[in-house]
């Protein structure tokens, strides 16, 4: 303590400040990268003197039905579309854990304001791998109405917002929801997920700090994948992750291994309570690897080597990892496991055909919700739209209806 | 920077005293208006054309009046038959409406820099952080697009957020909320989310407040789609149009003006609305339809003095709604003048008038007696020098110019 004795505390407004002589300037970077949160090895064995939040064997199957339900989702809608039987995909490929174990780790209750690759939190909370094609195929049964792009899923019953295409934008959105929940005093929480490149907006900016000065309930789920369409994290940011940009903010924060579904089952438990109970923000850094393409419109082996793709797929496969884990505890079997995929895939091979042969939405549609009456422009134009079809069918789908 | 300027023109000259009184005259049977009525409405609505809609669960469906239309020949009637009603100024009146709403509806909040303590800059949120507490007005950091995201997901979970732009400018950083989101969700979701936000603050040319903060951002929010525009003019539809937006289920965007904040005027005691979509008749006449809205309307009411003097009957409309346009008010009056005179702040460029004129040119051609004039603003930023600001204004002197023209 000596050696504080030429230090001064002085007032201002940010709070009492320690003085020193010596001039040093903060390092940009940390001596050690931050740590990371595991508690399963790359073999799916328990790390000893881990600690988590343990889950039974139910939600633990659950859980890993739910990830082989949204890789197999994943695989054969990426074929439609390549098959040109929808228009586009984005895969979760390598982020199953993600997805999945941090909505195990939520109430129904918590609202969910996801990016783009997050099905697997929809999944979880109910969402049919026939409600799934609905979206993805536009027809009449999607709950968008065919007005969005396939993968941008919204339901409101199932509290997952709508999915919209803008980077980041729904941050901000989190944190008023948050602010909402806050006001009504209701036991949940907000939740928003982005990735690496979401970070560098302008919005994870505010809203961040936004949720530490409002103290709102709303945990901040980063799924940093390493690519951000064909930019790596090495051009996106200088820091040493996200995680370490809570303390900036006034956000606790946590950096965990995104593949490993128990981690990241705990650290969101753990985040839910603080944020509930304590009224705070919870920043979680899940790092993982996109081992798809950034959408059906990349072709990621143009600028990263197809062995590193192939790797992270094999090698570091969340999914496989926590299939040795449940294994290991003699929860699960090579029997389960086939009959799983199996059955999953004839479902969803299912869904696509009866999504495929739906009708689609009527040109009504095109002018409804756009305010919450149809007013009176907007009738006229329907109007001209309707006379135009009717004088010209044969230049408009005839599979339409009006 | 948070300078109150004075009104332009005496709140006196307004001839727009409101009529409270119901005119039995009206109830015949009109061609049904396009819009219709807010299901679950608790409230009476009293429509231009004189049809009244009530709601039966409504328990205040006496009290309360929305009159969009001020005539002339009622004004005599509803001085004397009506309640006096208060005085008060036009920033008073919006804070009126917004603390009515806020104790009507406890789910109605309001979010903005400096609208707390402080009382907004310019005064429209005074006294409601004392009465409502910090949770209901919230004090941001300096991240309009933001606070604006934060308003969109908190409208989507319950609460009617009224965001406040310290300057309508400003609200250019929250574009992207504003259209992508805020416009769009209620669609993409098929109906499922629904955003009632109000975003509202001044904007319009200041004296000499510089070009950054002179923008006229109607000009640009007036294409996204999903989104509603209002601009309030006077005291008497200020509160009236604030009320309505926070009531409204559809995002809306109030637009204020920061040289008519100390309007004064008298409005009723009682509870009403201005209903969004309608614009306002301002003066009723027979030679040539003037269409303005906002403070332009002060100098089409200057004009109008000598217009009057020189012998012409200028049938003055604020149009109040800029998105979408009181077609059917205009048109009457169109049918009726077979001249139209736009009156705009916006630029010359992609403005309100641009819309207005090709809307009018559509709709009602066969019933115009000569092109549609339109005046605004020339397409250069506001420079500061007083001399050089007042020029990029359209003047008095102007509008009676092009009247005459008009006219010929």
């Amino acid at each position: 303590m000596k050696a504080f004795i030429s230090c001064k505390v002085l007032d201002f407004p940010g709070g009492k400040v320690v003085f020193s002589p010596e001039m040093r300037f903060l390092s940009e970077s940390p001596s050690v990268y931050s740590q990371c949160y595991r508690v399963l090895d790359d073999n799916g064995q328990l790390i000893s003197h881990s600690n988590f939040v343990p889950v039974s064997e139910e939600v633990a199957v659950k859980m890993y039905s739910n990830m082989v339900t949204l890789q197999t989702l994943d695989t054969i809608f990426y074929e439609a579309q390549r098959q040109g039987r929808i228009s586009f995909y984005v895969t979760s490929i390598g982020e199953e854990a993600i997805n999945i174990a941090s909505a195990a780790a939520l109430t129904s209750d918590d609202i969910v304001f996801p990016q783009y690759r997050e099905p697997g939190v929809l999944l979880w909370r109910g969402f049919t791998l026939q409600e799934f094609a609905n979206q993805c195929f536009g027809n009449k049964a999607d709950y968008g109405k065919g007005r969005q792009m396939p993968i941008h899923y919204g339901s409101n019953k199932l509290n997952y917002f709508t999915v919209a295409s803008t980077i980041a934008t729904q941050i901000p959105h989190a944190v008023g929801a948050a602010y909402s929940l806050k006001m009504d005093k209701k036991d949940a929480c907000a939740v928003t997920y982005f990735g690496d490149g979401g970070t560098s907006e302008g919005d994870f900016h505010a809203a961040m700090n936004f949720a530490a000065v409002t103290e709102s309930p709303v945990i901040f789920i980063c799924r940093n994948n390493g690519w951000a369409i064909s930019t790596p994290t090495s051009d996106q940011f200088r820091s040493d992750g996200i995680a370490v940009r809570g303390q900036a903010y006034g956000v606790r924060s946590i950096r965990v291994d995104g593949n490993d579904a128990l981690a990241m089952y705990s650290a969101v438990h753990s985040a839910r309570q603080m944020a509930v109970n304590e009224h705070r923000p919870i920043l979680i850094e899940a790092v993982t690897y996109r081992v798809g393409h950034h959408s059906t419109s990349d072709d990621s082996t143009k600028y990263r080597p197809a062995n590193e793709i192939e790797w992270w797929r094999m090698a570091r496969d969340p999914v496989t990892r926590f299939r040795m884990w449940i294994e290991i505890n003699g929860w699960w079997g090579s029997e389960a496991e086939s009959q799983l995929r199996s059955s999953i895939r004839s479902q969803l091979l299912h869904a696509i055909q009866i999504a495929e042969r739906a009708e689609k939405p009527p040109v009504n549609d095109l002018f409804t919700d756009v305010y919450d009456y149809i007013p009176s422009n907007l009738r006229e134009q329907e109007k001209l739209l309707k006379e135009t079809i009717n004088r010209h069918p044969k230049d408009y789908p005839a599979d339409v209806p009006i | 920077m948070a300078a109150i300027f004075q009104g332009v023109g005496a709140a006196a000259a307004l001839s727009s005293s409101p009529s409270n009184s119901f005119d039995s005259k009206k109830f015949v049977s009109s061609p049904c208006r396009s819009f219709s009525v807010r299901k679950g409405a608790s409230f009476a609505v009293v429509r231009s054309d004189g049809r009244v809609n009530l709601n039966p669960k409504s328990r205040r469906a006496q009290q309360l009046i929305s009159n969009a239309v001020a005539t002339k020949s009622d004004s005599a009637a509803a001085s004397s038959s009506s309640k006096p009603g208060h005085e008060l100024l036009l920033f008073e009146a919006l804070q009126e409406g917004l603390e009515e709403e806020m104790e009507r509806d406890p789910h109605v909040c309001v979010m903005g820099e400096d609208v707390g303590h402080y009382g907004g800059s310019y005064k429209v949120t005074k006294g409601l952080a004392k009465k409502f507490g910090d949770l209901r007005v919230l004090d941001t950091p300096i991240a309009e697009n933001s606070f604006t995201g934060m308003g969109i997901g908190a409208a989507m979970t319950g609460l009617r957020p009224v965001v406040e732009g310290m300057n309508m400018g400003f609200l250019l950083l929250a574009f992207n909320q504003i259209s992508n989101n805020c416009g769009m969700l209620h669609y993409t979701s098929g109906g499922q989310f629904t955003i009632p936000i109000v975003i509202r603050g001044p904007g319009g040319v200041g004296r000499q407040l510089g070009a950054e903060h002179s923008q006229r951002l109607e000009s640009y929010l007036q294409s996204i789609p999903g989104i509603q525009m209002v601009a309030c003019s006077t005291p008497y539809n200020a509160k009236g149009l604030m009320k309505a937006a926070i009531r409204s289920e559809n995002p809306v965007i109030l637009f204020e003006h920061v040289l008519l904040y100390n309007l004064k005027e008298r409005i009723p005691d009682e509870d009403y609305i201005c209903n969004l979509e309608e614009a306002e008749m301002v003066r009723p006449g027979e030679h040539v339809t003037i269409l303005t809205y906002s403070r332009m309307r002060y100098h089409v009411m200057q004009a109008a003095k000598t217009l009057v003097n020189k012998g012409y009957d200028p049938e003055i409309i604020d149009i109040r709604s800029l998105k979408p346009f009181d077609l059917y008010t205009i048109g009457n009056s169109v049918k009726k003048t077979h001249h139209v005179l736009i009156v705009e702040e916006c630029m010359r460029t992609g403005g309100v008038g641009a819309s207005l004129t090709a809307a009018i040119t559509e709709n009602f051609n066969d019933y115009l007696d000569a092109p549609i004039m339109c005046l605004s603003s020339q397409d250069v930023p506001t420079p500061y020098a007083g001399t050089l600001e007042e020029v990029t204004i359209v003047q008095p002197a102007q509008i009676v110019k092009a009247v005459e023209q008009l006219c010929q």
